[in-house]
């Protein structure tokens, strides 16, 4: 069974810890790793690659990473954070596109079933398809 | 000419981080015009943090100032500037060589180019590369025709000044500013402003070194 780790990285460290809260929310009795890099060091709103890279360290225990982003420098960061990587870790991470609140849910409740990194990425991609499909 | 030791390109940051402050309400105000209202505190806040860790372990080489001044500004600034401003200095340090005037040249367009990279930013897309890739061009042209660094350097912060201006009156198609579409326009992009302050800051004082 795999153990892939997620990371949150967002502007505002309210907003990334609410939405690992809703995250877990899905996932009673999982200690599935989910790491935050949210925030300036002074409370403000912004991100820094480098706490970015230090989360997935932390996220990272050999099956993979995949980290989810809000908007903006958190997308420029998580990349700038590949770079402060060992390539080793680096190859294992996937950046994902997906919509923050709803990939977060959907790639936390695949992971803490022990899916492998890609099949938590892509069910992170989907992870509109059900609020789409309501809609209509 | 002197090389672009730790002493000359200290002197550049020292003066990037005046300017800067000087600016730091002017930036803010072109970017509450048109983004999110941050970049002047957040180059305020990237530089600062900059100077003082290069007054708390001063580097001994050009290369590690740089790379000094890059991992703050990636960690500290808080928005997309600091990934860019902080991949300049990161690609700069790479590619620094001897220091040379035209190893400088070529070290300040690879980290022009790492901006373009990560970015994903093309001319007149109303950004930051829109001052930086002309003021690479016409220090690379006016180093490699043999002129001083400090006739180079000056033709490459006007060439920066003249990107800027350049794009004022078009719609911002990256950043938060692309959001605004037609109300971004005719406003003075303000990344491009601060990378004239950078180029300027250069000429200030490297020119002079």
């Amino acid at each position: 069974m795999a153990a892939v780790g997620i990371v949150v990285v967002s502007h505002s460290r309210p907003l990334a810890d609410a939405a690992v809260e809703l995250a877990r929310q899905m996932l009673p009795n999982s200690t599935l790793a989910i790491e935050v890099a949210a925030g300036t060091d002074d409370g403000g709103l912004g991100t820094d690659a480098v706490a970015v890279s230090t989360a997935i360290t932390a996220a990272d225990t050999g099956d993979g990473v995949v980290v989810l982003m809000d908007l903006g420098s958190a997308v420029m960061s998580a990349e700038t954070a590949l770079e402060l990587l060992d390539d080793d870790v680096r190859a294992r991470v996937v950046l994902s596109a997906a919509p923050l609140v709803e990939g977060l849910v959907g790639a936390a409740v695949v992971a803490a079933g022990g899916a492998d990194r890609d099949r938590v990425a892509a069910e992170a991609l989907r992870g509109l398809a059900p609020k789409q499909a309501h809609l209509g | 000419m002197g090389t672009m030791d730790a002493d000359a390109l200290g002197a550049w940051v020292r003066e990037y981080a005046r300017a800067v402050t000087e600016h730091r309400d002017e930036l803010t105000e072109l970017d509450s015009a048109i983004g999110d209202a941050d970049h002047g505190t957040n180059m305020h806040r990237g530089m600062t943090a900059a100077v003082a860790a290069l007054d708390a372990s001063p580097p001994t080489d050009g290369a590690a100032l740089l790379k000094t001044v890059a991992m703050t500004m990636i960690s500290k600034v808080g928005g997309t500037s600091g990934p860019l401003y902080g991949t300049l200095f990161l690609r700069m340090s790479g590619a620094l060589d001897d220091g040379s005037p035209a190893a400088f040249a070529a070290a300040f367009r690879a980290g022009v180019e790492g901006v373009v990279a990560r970015g994903k930013a093309e001319l007149q897309d109303k950004t930051m590369v829109d001052a930086l890739l002309p003021a690479a061009d016409a220090l690379t042209e006016a180093v490699g025709a043999g002129q001083e660094l400090d006739v180079a350097l000056r033709a490459a912060a006007d060439a920066a000044a003249k990107g800027r201006d350049s794009v004022t009156p078009l719609v911002a198609r990256k950043g938060r500013a692309s959001y605004l579409g037609e109300r971004s326009a005719d406003h003075v992009d303000p990344g491009a402003e601060s990378a004239v302050l950078l180029v300027e800051a250069a000429a200030a004082t490297l020119g002079r070194s």
